[in-house]
């Protein structure tokens, strides 16, 4: 075989392989909005499940994931987005940077299912939580963490250095300099990587197992300390658990978690981009 | 006045700047203290090569020999597709596709990553376990070999994006000095910038695999969760992860049971850490 046929051939094989991708992905998403679509309406949004779960809505699993992202973010923002600027304009190229970066890295790596091993042990057992929302908020906010803090980095490094220059030298204190000078030149990458937390922690199943996820629970939690139903949970149930569930509402479930979900990670794509348009 | 606040903003933002490592470290340290006490009533050999797992019946036995065996054949199916894919695919974004073609694949690529584990769950057992029954002709389509082909597409977005980065990082002079000389795009990439990026495509491919021995909802929905050692991939079986959720709900807290389930989540931090720490040695050692 010539050189020119070879490459070729292995030019063609690739871009087969790699439309072999698409397939399966807009497939599923495909499949999932033909399925669910008649599901949906008004009462299907803004009602509890009624009779054994077999009619009515998903409204108590909606407002459910609502407060519990709600919470993980309230933890999870604050805390990622200081470390990040302590490792990006106060640490330096210290050691301790790289022993910071070493356990981001594992940490990310840590599977769900152990978060929520740690979060029933530690929240919701040694600290007298109980299975709530705090709880589950607590355990997704330590497991979205990575996200926060990477992203967030990746934002501080891209502020260029003449900004934070310019501050010092009209005497703005560090602090000042990071507050007015930097952090608002990196606001949109920490949107985005908040986005990409918030989307991960609301489709989460495994880490609100034990610390928070209600099997029914047709009323709103009042407090932080209440148990509460997850959109994910929920369609984990309603599949496997609770029998004569109608397909629609499956797929519906389904539909309303993967638009939550996957619109989230769609938002946080076009900040980014038009960020990265915006040349300084 | 001002430099007393910036003091203490300094100090504050150290402390939340080191809370990765605690929070890693409390992990660590409660799945041990929780383990340790499953191992003062069941010996860590018996635990790692016992081959029987009924946490239930009595006398108890806890051997979780059968849930590595599961984690790993889920793992093994799983690289056996994702691998040669995700290499392709990051090849052809990174050397081939036209920019427009890359503003399209890439973030479909990413869409991959963002559905939840627990929707590839339910397109399991509604979709791929039926398909997979009748296209092998078994009796039942909750195999092991199910739960890989799922966890192959979610291990994708990983390799992908960590193997088209390791491809980018290789310097453009290589390249042109390759086909300088003569050689194809194709003989250029196979022979010069593959080589180049094999640290990175190390790590892309353990990082894929750290992806995939954590993901739990999935296999717990389409592998059949028989606790049993399998004959074959087109068994039944199950994982670690699976059994971790599967049990938890109903054990007694402070029982052997529930201990031992901090065992089984002992045994998954410490492989997934040893993956994560090794793969972060070939992305530094790429990055060089």
């Amino acid at each position: 075989m010539t050189k020119a046929a070879k490459e070729k051939l292995a030019f063609q094989l690739l871009t087969i392989a790699s439309v072999m991708v698409l397939i399966p992905t807009v497939g599923i998403i495909v499949y999932i909005v033909i399925k669910g679509l008649p599901a949906i309406n008004w009462s299907f949004l803004t009602e509890p499940p009624r009779n054994m779960m077999t009619e009515g809505g998903i409204y108590p699993a909606i407002m459910g994931t609502l407060y519990l992202v709600l919470g993980t973010i309230a933890i999870a923002l604050p805390l990622g987005v200081g470390a990040a600027i302590y490792l990006n304009e106060y640490a330096g190229t210290s050691r301790m940077r790289r022993l910071v970066h070493l356990a981001i890295v594992n940490l990310a790596g840590v599977p769900s299912v152990v978060y929520g091993l740690f979060g029933l042990g530690f929240f919701v057992i040694v600290l007298g939580f109980g299975r709530s929302l705090i709880a589950g908020s607590l355990t997704l906010a330590i497991m979205i963490l990575p996200v926060i803090i990477t992203t967030t980095e990746e934002a501080l490094k891209s502020v260029p250095n003449s900004y934070r220059e310019a501050s010092l030298a009209l005497g703005a204190t560090k602090w000042q300099t990071v507050r007015n000078a930097v952090l608002p030149s990196a606001t949109p990458g920490i949107i985005t990587g908040t986005i990409l937390g918030i989307g991960r922690a609301a489709g989460e199943t495994a880490p609100i197992l034990f610390t928070v996820a209600a099997f029914y629970l047709p009323s709103i939690p009042k407090s932080i300390f209440d148990q509460a139903m997850a959109l994910p949970y929920h369609l984990y149930i309603l599949v496997t658990e609770v029998p004569n569930v109608p397909e629609e509402t499956k797929f519906g479930t389904a539909l309303v978690l993967l638009t939550l979900v996957v619109g989230l990670n769609l938002v946080a794509v076009l900040i980014r981009t038009r960020t990265r348009r915006r040349s300084y | 006045m001002k430099n007393y606040k910036d003091w203490i903003i300094e100090k504050i933002l150290l402390v939340l700047g080191i809370s990765s490592i605690v929070v890693l470290a409390m992990i660590f340290l409660f799945l041990l203290k929780d383990g340790l006490q499953f191992f003062s009533v069941v010996s860590l050999k018996d635990f790692l090569t016992g081959d029987t797992w009924l946490p239930t019946s009595k006398p108890a036995s806890f051997g979780i020999l059968p849930l590595l065996v599961g984690s790993f054949a889920v793992t093994l199916v799983a690289l056996t597709i994702a691998v040669p894919f995700g290499l392709a695919l990051a090849i052809y974004l990174g050397e081939i596709a036209s920019s427009r073609t890359k503003e399209i694949l890439k973030p479909t690529v990413e869409l991959l990553a963002a559905i939840p584990s627990v929707v590839y769950g339910f397109i399991g057992i509604t979709v791929i376990a039926p398909a997979v029954k009748s296209f092998f002709n078994i009796s039942s389509g909750f195999t092991l070999f199910t739960g890989g082909l799922i966890l192959a597409l979610m291990a994708l977005p990983t390799i992908v994006s960590i193997a088209e980065d390791a491809l980018h990082a290789v310097p453009g002079s290589y390249k042109e000095a390759s086909l300088a000389l003569g050689a194809s795009s194709w003989e250029t990439i196979v022979h010069v910038i593959l080589p180049a990026a094999k640290s990175g495509l190390i790590a892309a491919i353990m990082l894929g695999m750290g992806r995939v021995i954590g993901e739990t909802m999935t296999v717990l929905m389409v592998t059949g969760n028989a606790p049993i050692i399998p004959g074959s991939i087109f068994e039944s079986g199950r994982t670690m992860t699976a059994t971790i959720a599967a049990e938890m709900g109903e054990t007694v807290h402070g029982s052997t049971h529930y201990y031992s389930l901090f065992g089984i989540g002992l045994v998954l931090f410490t492989i997934t850490f040893a993956i994560n720490f090794t793969a972060d040695y070939f992305v530094q050692r790429q990055r060089g």
